[in-house]
This record gives C-alpha cells, structure tokens and sequence, in this order.
C-alpha cells in the first residue's frame, strides 16, 4: 500500500518554495525504492508554516512544516511516512489548534481534497447540493438562500436571495451566471484558495445558481494575476464531466484592472470592452451581460451554495450574529505572525483574529492600525479592535468587512503615507468615467503632499474632497477611497504632521 | 510561424467567440510577448470593431503591452499587505537594481500572497514570497546569468 503524501500546489505554498519540496520528497523515495502517492493539494491557509506537508496515516493526516528541501531526507529517516517523531512534526493538521479553533464550511475541503479529482470532491461530500438542487423547482433553490441569509461576500453584503430571485423573475430567453474572482483587495486570497483548492466547490454552486434563475451559461471572470488559479479552473473543468450537467463554464482572465472587480466594469470586459463602469440602473440582474438578465456574485457566495443546499437553510444561518449569518472566510495578512486562512462565523471580535489566530504583528513590535476590507476599506487604531466581525457593527464605526481582509501593519507605519496611497492607488485604477473619481483623486494626492509638507490649512480642503467623492462618484472605487483617507486622519492625525486641529 | 501568420491563426480561433477581444489579445500576448501595433488592423476588421476601439482596449488595461518586453518580467507587489512588511523599498531598491538591466520591472497591485509578503512575480509563473533585499538581489542575478 502507497503512502499518500500531501504538498500544496497553492501559489502562497510555490512561492514558499513547495514545488522544490515535492520534488526533494519523490526523489528521496525513489533513492530509498519506496513507492509513494504524491498529492498536490491546496493549502490550509497556515501559510507561516507552508510548505506544510502531510502524510495519510491509520492516526488520520499527520503535519510537517515548514519543510525546506534540505530537510527531507531527516524527515524520511525519522518515519515520516508513518507519521514518526521530528522537529518539524505538527501532530494531526486536525488538531493543530489555529485550524481546530476555525468552522469551516466554505473552505471546508480546501487542502484536504485533490483539486483535481472529482471522485475525490465526491467521495469527501461534494455533489450532494448540486444532487438535491435537481430535485427542487427554482424557486425553491432560491428560497433556502434566502432564509440561509447569505450576504454577498464580495463586500457589498447584498442579501444573495434576492438577487437571485430578480434574476429568476426576469423572463428572458438567455440568462447568465457570472463569479466575480476579480479579488484585487490588498490582503484577500480566499477566492485564490479556493479555485486552487477546492474548484469543484464553485463549479457545483454556479450549476446550482444555473438552475435556479434559468440559465445554461456560466463566465468565472478571474484576474490576471492569479495564473495558477486560472490553471486549477481549466483543468477541473476539463475534468468534470457530466456533473454540472448542461450547465456549461467558461473562464475568462482579467487584465489588470482593479476597477474590473466592479460587477458592471467586469460585465463590460467580458463583452470585450475596457471595464469602464455602467451606470445603474438597470441592474445587471435585468440588463447585464450581453444585455441580458445576469447574476452576479463573488466566488466565496456561489461556493457558499453547496453547502446550504445540502445541510440546509437553518443549519447556516444558525451561524452567525446578528444580520450577518453563516461564516466568513476571513484572510490575515501584512505584518502578522500567523497570517492566512481563518474561516469562522461572524460575531468574533478583530481583536480575536489578530492576536489569538494571528499572534501579533511578525516583526515583534506593537500592532498600530489595521486596514480592513480592502483598499477602499478603513484604518482601524488599537481603540477599536474590540468591534465585533459582523456587517453592522463595522458600517456603525464608518468601516465595512469587504471581502474580509485584514491587513496589519505595525507602529512602524505612516498613516499619512497610506492615505496618500489611497489616493493614488486610486488615480492609478479609476476607470476615468466620472470626474470626481478620476480628478479628484490625483487632487486628493497633490493635497495630501501639501499637508505632509507642513500646510495644516488644506486639511479642511481634503475633507470637502472628499465629501465630494464619497457624493459624487458613480461607483465605490470613487465613493470608497475617502474612507481609508479619512479614518486615517480622524484616528492617526499626528501622523498628518500634527495640524489636524 | 511568422508573427502575422500567428496573428491571423489566433484571430480565427477566437473571433466567433461572444466577447472575444480580451481572449484575442491574452493569446496574442502570450504567444508573442505583446500585442503588436501591425495586429491591431486585423482584429479590428475581424470583429466590427474601429481600430480605436481595438486600441482603447489594449491601453486600458495594464497587462497588455504594445512593444516588447524585456529579457525577464519582474513584478513586484506594491500593494498594503506587502507595504506593511517593507513592499516599498524592495519597489525602490528593484528600481535601482533593474535600471538598464534589460529586465522589465512593473509594479503589481497584489498577487494574493498577502499573509507571506513581500512578494514578487517572475515572468507571470514564478513566485517569490518573504523576499528580501537580499534575496531579490540573489534573483537578480540567477536571471542575468541564466539569459
């Protein structure tokens, strides 16, 4: 019998050097004439321990991390392959306690299951929405997400349902079903997580989403940035099958452009043209791609869908506090130690998250401000970590979750400087079709320049600035990008130069 | 192939596609390093489109490029995550270190490595993560001594 041994091809473990270990493991087993079975699987989002290998034993899969390839032959000596004592050694993965703390449902085979195996998908659980969706009417499928209360998790928290049921109720001879995997958020990757370690999982919600609003035609629009993700897509769609059905898949790969995350920009660059937003309405669930009723939603919300769907409506929205029910994949990154994937329901405070998962800031030094949700999300200081991780209580400070991602950054840090990226970042990525995005912005930099030059006077000019994107702008690259500018200076104003008063 | 043989190969591949400008152009790219300015007619023609139209696309969007690049392609992140552990002065000191190298340098807004950064890509396969100074250095120059 051929031990299994699991190494990530998940791009965080690649970059981490994984491929290099993988091939140190077959190398070492050969010269040694023992037959193994080598899966690259995903990762379980513990990427300060990637490449973090595991092998299949009677005891259940059993860790070793982080592995350099200099390393192997030690592990190979000392019984890895029967889960035997090394300094590396982890215990079960089930049991390292930064994942046993966590409540995985969307991520729940991410780095468990071979990507590209369907039969492997099916035989952990995989399937089984898809399976009881076939035996619903529509509005059936759509009435479980509703009373699931899933939210859009692409950080606009749109109630899925009733999108879903707009898009059901508008008769129209073609339909689309889009997933938005444009995830140009500084600080998220659990859409990359997922394609590259669970594919089938989208693949399975989007047929779901198929046949509750009537369409046949599925589009992944997936940024440029993530060609290993995009590689996983293909090939689990190359290897699917009949399982979705006559529901079919395409992907379609980004170019580089922030704004294209914007579901209308993404809907124009399907079609082929620059990703310059729409107005709306018409809301893409009546008029969207090609003109037709379109639902669009992020990755995380159709992955969700499965799960639901086989568990049922009430067994996710017992999860959760307040209006925000179910789980959040949320992602820690920037300067943490424990930085990756911690998948829990919502109702944790960000405190939590930042020192019990992620174990203060990686360089050792105070953890000072924390931006949330992205680029177009708020600077948080130390005095509101104890806001609890739930849709309200973040929009009741002036700050929103997004796509919940949670950059940490420690007192080394010059919140002047970010807000004045901000900025920037947004005269880079504004798509040019309204002014206050597109001029503002570039205004927004030369004010901020002026002010880190020692004029205090122009604070009060940032402001209107920014009163007049947040009114003025036709989508939230524009309305957003005032809100890290100014919880910067509300909360870290003697980085300002000190004349914020 | 002669480049405008592979132009006019891709084109036929791709044109009956709904939307099919921006897999048009990925191919192109991919198979030619950058979508020539002498491809731009023919697209054009192939799916209704102005010549403007074609254009105004491919300047929109930041990964396609109009002439060559360099040898390599490094890019490197530029974004929060990997600001908030030294991303910007590994940019700087790539600047410096790339500056007539022959190896293209570009700025990239995240590449999903954000709880391992900074990070950097190398010719859209290769990735890097934790990387610093010293370790870009040492990338350096394995590329220049490689090509």
């Amino acid at each position: 019998m051929r031990t299994t041994i699991f190494v990530p091809g998940d791009a965080a473990a690649l970059a981490l050097g994984a491929d290099a270990v993988a091939t140190a493991i077959s190398e070492e087993a050969a010269r040694r004439g023992i037959a193994i079975k080598l899966v690259r699987n995903g990762s379980r989002g513990m990427v300060w321990l990637e490449p973090l290998v595991e092998v299949a034993t009677p005891r259940g899969r059993i860790a070793y991390g982080p592995v350099a390839p200099a390393e192997v032959p030690g592990l190979f000596a000392a019984g890895f392959l029967t889960g035997g004592v090394h300094a590396l050694c982890l215990g079960p993965t089930e049991e390292i306690p930064w994942l046993a703390r966590q409540q995985r449902l969307v991520c729940r085979r991410v780095g468990v299951v071979d990507p590209r195996s369907l039969a492997d998908y099916v035989a952990r659980g995989g399937g089984e929405g898809l399976r009881r969706a076939r035996a619903m009417a529509p509005a059936e499928i759509v009435r479980a997400v509703t009373e699931s209360g899933l939210r859009g998790r692409g950080g606009a928290a749109f109630p899925a349902g009733i999108k879903w049921q707009t898009v059901r109720a508008t008769a129209a001879p073609q339909k689309y079903v889009v997933c938005n995997a444009d995830e140009g958020d500084s600080g998220t990757f659990s859409d990359r997580m997922l394609m590259e370690g669970d594919p089938y999982c989208l693949l399975e919600g989007m047929a779901i989403a198929g046949l509750a609003v009537g369409a046949a035609q599925g589009y992944i629009y997936v940024r440029s940035e993530y060609p290993h993700a995009v590689a996983a897509l293909e090939a689990a769609l190359a290897g699917a099958g009949d399982f979705l059905g006559n529901f079919t898949i395409e992907v379609r790969v980004g170019a580089g452009s922030y704004v294209c995350g914007e579901e209308t920009a993404l809907l124009e660059s399907i079609e082929g043209k620059r990703g310059i937003v729409r107005a709306k309405p018409p809301l893409p669930a009546v008029a969207g791609l090609f003109g037709q009723p379109t639902l669009i939603n992020n990755l995380i919300t159709f992955a969700s869908v499965p799960d639901i769907l086989a568990q049922g409506a009430a067994a996710y929205r017992d999860l959760g506090c307040g209006r925000s029910r179910g789980t959040l994949p949320f992602q820690l990154a920037g300067n943490i130690k424990h930085g990756g994937l911690v998948e829990v329901p919502f109702g944790l405070s960000l405190r939590e998250l930042l020192y019990d998962f992620g174990g203060g800031s990686r360089s050792g030094r105070p953890l000072r401000a924390v931006q949330v949700g992205g680029p177009l999300g708020a600077y948080l200081p130390e005095a509101q970590f104890d806001t609890l991780l739930d849709y309200e209580a973040f929009a009741a400070i002036g700050a929103g979750l997004g796509h919940g991602g949670i950059v940490a950054f420690d007192d080394t840090v010059d919140l002047a400087g970010q807000a004045r990226y901000a900025m920037k970042f947004c005269a880079i990525e504004s798509c040019g079709k309204c002014t206050p995005c597109r001029i503002g912005s570039t205004r927004g930099v030369e004010v901020i320049d002026r002010i880190r030059a020692g004029d205090g006077r122009q604070i009060a000019l940032l402001e209107e600035l920014c009163e007049t994107m947040t009114q003025g702008s036709l989508c939230a690259m524009g309305s957003m990008t005032p809100i890290p500018v100014l919880s910067a200076l509300r909360h870290f104003a003697e980085d300002f130069g000190g004349k914020c008063e | 192939m002669e480049s405008s043989a592979i132009v006019a190969h891709i084109i036929e591949q791709h044109r009956v596609r709904p939307g099919a400008l921006l897999p048009m152009l990925h191919a192109m790219q991919d198979a030619l390093g950058c979508i020539p300015p002498e491809a731009v007619p023919p697209i054009a023609q192939a799916l209704n489109l102005s010549r403007a139209e074609v254009h105004g696309v491919i300047s929109y969007y930041a990964h396609f490029r109009q002439t060559p690049p360099g040898r390599h392609v490094v890019r490197v992140c530029c974004a929060e995550a990997c600001q908030a552990v030294g991303g910007e002065a590994l940019a700087e000191h790539a600047r410096e270190r790339l500056a007539g190298s022959g190896i293209t340098l570009e700025p990239v807004y995240c590449l999903g490595l954000c709880a391992c950064g900074p990070s950097v890509q190398v010719d859209e396969t290769t990735l890097h993560a934790r990387v610093t100074l010293e370790k870009l250095d040492a990338l350096i120059a394995a590329l220049e001594s490689a090509s």
